[in-house]
């Protein structure tokens, strides 16, 4: 078997892998057993581990970080959400939030699978390690703003839940308050180093390869103001005590920023990030 | 041997008469110690709260009534050691018999014949109960073994059921909510403003959930200091009120004002003062004494007294659709109860009848070695053979006429048909 039908079936074992997870989870929603939780994080690792492979595969197939097409960016992605969201899972242990990134991963991993394959093109200029750094940093701090947005989410439906003082079937599912606030403000917390080594790392490799640190490009534009909103939100936070509702309205609005920056940029706009959206 | 339960309880009787037959531990064990000595009585348990007095009884009767004379030695039991007259309190007492005490029992234990569905006390005031018995030494096989059964039984359905799940008390409701705003209470500070039972009693129950500072705020300081050093806390003036809300997180409050003494633009001051942190109000007071647009400001949560009581509701209603799936797990239990009861008859009969035999052998062998001390040996073949059809002869004897008619009034064939299977007498039929 060669290394290409290889990484088809890992890419459909991975996305199949995604999907079971996500039922399990969702049965957990449902019948708030814990081992159900237990077998869908199980799946989850199983998919993650098969993604890991998947992305070194294609990362020794065309000799750089495969981040040059939308299914390759898609893919990886996923597996920075997933990477953060097993990370945060690790310190915060909201079982819930699984039921909630599973079915994402499994969405934007299932638009990449149907997108057409790419050809291997070998281009030395995403060669540099400051690519590989850029990408994988900027692509983590996404994940960790996604996940603030979740647990934003959770926190405004068990938010209105006690302020109305009608429980819902959420209720009694989901965490207290304070520890919803508290996971929103530590996944921006660490987001948010992760995007300036993001940036930073990216405005070198436009140094070495163009001669220049910033251009005022779209792209650039549009990471400086998402890097402003969040350094915002921490301020805001760390000196005027935002927090509650406040803090998880904003992280919600935070990543439709970032899906615009990430995506949207390259659709309307133009920049010398257009290359990743190709397919 | 018949298993009999005796009992009255919120239902069935109204709270003076419960309060006068309310056993004590010292009433219960000298009662145990009176009834024991009757020999109807033959093991005896005695469970009494402040919602139930109930007995429970296990008699060697046969009689299809014994219920009625064990129902009839009580009740005069009672009349004497209460004075009350058995008139009066007849009718109030339930009785069971059997399999439907057995139920009762588990349903008690389960928490599902009590007035609050699903609280925990009962189960451990069954076990003293069952101590006391066991401690007098009126607790036989049945009572041990189906006391046991009850406590499994119960522990059972608290597990896998959410009977006991949701508060149905104003002070767990209360907790219950600070525990989904805080994650946990403990080192939270909290503020007794005003008094009273069911505010004090809140205080308890967070005190028990190992919260910080606990300040009590009082318009007589002299009541607070009072409040305070129960609670080892700090007593307040009324006009520090303000300032000290700063750092703290829950508030009770429970005061007799005619007016709010908390409005919503006092506390927009002091929520920017506590950088915005959650603040949790829990207000029992009738009329209220905070402003109930204090609940719009961000990150203050108001609940009063009726908020909490709809809360209750809603989790008595919980509790009552899991007390449905209590009972089929009680049905369960109470089928295989029944199994080992049946058992329980099948031993003893089966002793019996083997010492019975074990008897009569013994004898035959005892009288053959005494003739065959003296005769030779080629007389052994006959005497062995009129032993055994003495053994023979004597084992037969009660069946033989318990057929011919002594122990059947009714249908011969009865018995025929009973004995012929018995003894697998015809081909076809084998046991199982």
């Amino acid at each position: 078997m060669d290394l290409k039908s290889l990484s088809n079936i890992l890419f459909a074992l991975v996305l199949f892998l995604y999907a079971l997870s996500t039922i399990w989870y969702l049965a957990f929603v449902a019948f708030q057993k814990k081992f159900l939780a237990q077998i869908g994080a199980g799946q989850l690792w199983a998919g993650f581990l098969c993604h890991t492979l998947l992305i070194i595969i294609a990362y020794f197939r065309i000799g750089h970080i495969p981040a040059h097409n939308l299914q390759y960016i898609l893919s990886l992605t996923v597996w920075a959400l997933v990477t953060v969201y097993f990370i945060f899972q690790f310190k915060l242990s909201i079982r819930m939030l699984g039921s909630l990134i599973t079915p994402i991963a499994t969405l934007i991993l299932g638009v990449a699978y149907f997108l057409p394959k790419p050809d291997i093109v070998i281009d030395k200029q995403f060669e540099s390690l400051w690519v590989s750094a850029h990408v994988i940093t900027s692509l983590l701090g996404n994940g960790a703003f996604a996940l603030a947005a979740c647990v934003g989410v959770f926190y405004l439906i068990q938010q209105k839940a006690i302020k109305n003082k009608s429980r819902g079937f959420f209720y009694a599912r989901l965490p207290s308050l304070e520890s919803l606030d508290q996971a929103g403000y530590t996944c921006i917390a660490l987001g948010f180093p992760m995007l300036t080594i993001g940036i930073m790392t990216g405005c070198i490799y436009a140094q070495i390869r163009w001669g220049h640190y910033w251009k005022w490009d779209p792209k650039e534009v549009w990471s400086a103001m998402t890097w402003l909103f969040y350094a915002a939100i921490l301020h805001g936070r760390m000196a005027l005590g935002w927090r509650g509702r406040r803090l998880a309205s904003l992280a919600i609005v935070g990543i439709y920023l970032v899906i615009f920056t990430f995506l949207g940029v390259n659709f309307l706009l133009k920049g010398h990030h257009g290359d990743f959206t190709n397919f | 041997m018949q298993i009999i339960l005796i009992g009255l309880n919120h239902k069935t009787a109204p709270v003076h008469i419960r309060e006068t037959l309310a056993f004590s531990k010292d009433d219960i064990t000298e009662t145990i110690d009176s009834l024991i000595q009757d020999s109807t009585f033959s093991e005896i348990c005695i469970l009494s709260t402040c919602n139930r007095v109930e007995i429970l009884v296990v008699t060697e009767l046969s009689e299809k009534n014994a219920e009625l004379q064990i129902m009839e030695k009580w009740l005069s039991f009672l009349s004497a050691y209460r004075q009350v007259t058995v008139t009066d309190i007849k009718p109030l007492f339930y009785v069971h018999h059997n399999l439907n005490a057995v139920r009762h029992l588990f349903r008690v234990a389960a928490s599902l014949d009590s007035m609050v569905i699903g609280e925990p006390q009962i189960l451990g005031q069954i076990k003293e109960a069952y101590r006391l018995a066991v401690s007098k030494k009126s607790a036989g096989v049945l009572i041990n073994r189906l006391l046991h059964r009850t406590f499994s039984v119960a522990k059972r359905v608290r597990s896998e059921t959410g009977i006991g799940d949701h508060a149905v008390s104003i002070s767990y409701a209360a907790i219950e909510l600070g525990k989904k705003i805080f994650g946990t209470l403990e080192k939270k500070t909290v503020m007794l403003i005003g008094a009273g039972e069911m505010a004090e009693l809140a205080v308890e129950h967070l005190i028990r959930h190992h919260v910080g500072t606990i300040y009590v705020v009082n318009r007589t300081f002299e009541r607070g200091m009072q409040l305070a050093s129960r609670f080892k806390g700090t007593a307040l003036r009324f006009d520090e009120l303000l300032d000290h809300l700063v750092n703290v997180d829950i508030v009770i409050s429970s005061t007799g004002a005619t007016e709010c003494i908390l409005s919503k633009n006092q506390m927009k001051k002091v929520m920017k003062r506590r950088k915005q942190h959650s603040i949790f109000f829990i207000d029992i007071a009738v009329p209220r004494d905070i402003d109930p647009d204090i609940n719009q400001l961000e990150n203050a949560y108001l609940y009063d007294i009726d908020d909490l009581q709809g809360v209750i509701d809603i989790n008595v209603n919980q509790r009552k659709k899991e007390a449905l799936r209590a009972e089929r797990i009680i049905d369960e239990a109470v089928v295989r109860f029944e199994e080992w009861l049946r058992n329980l008859d099948i031993v003893p009969t089966i002793k019996a009848l083997k010492h019975k035999l074990e008897t009569i052998t013994h004898f035959e062998i005892q009288k053959t070695c005494q003739t065959l001390q003296n005769e030779s040996f080629d007389q052994l073949y006959p005497a062995l053979e009129l032993m055994g059809n003495a053994i023979m002869n004597k084992i037969l004897h009660d069946p033989i006429q318990f057929l011919k008619g002594k122990g059947f009034h009714k249908d011969q064939s009865v018995g025929l048909d009973l004995t012929r299977r018995m003894f697998c007498l015809d081909d076809d039929i084998k046991p199982n």
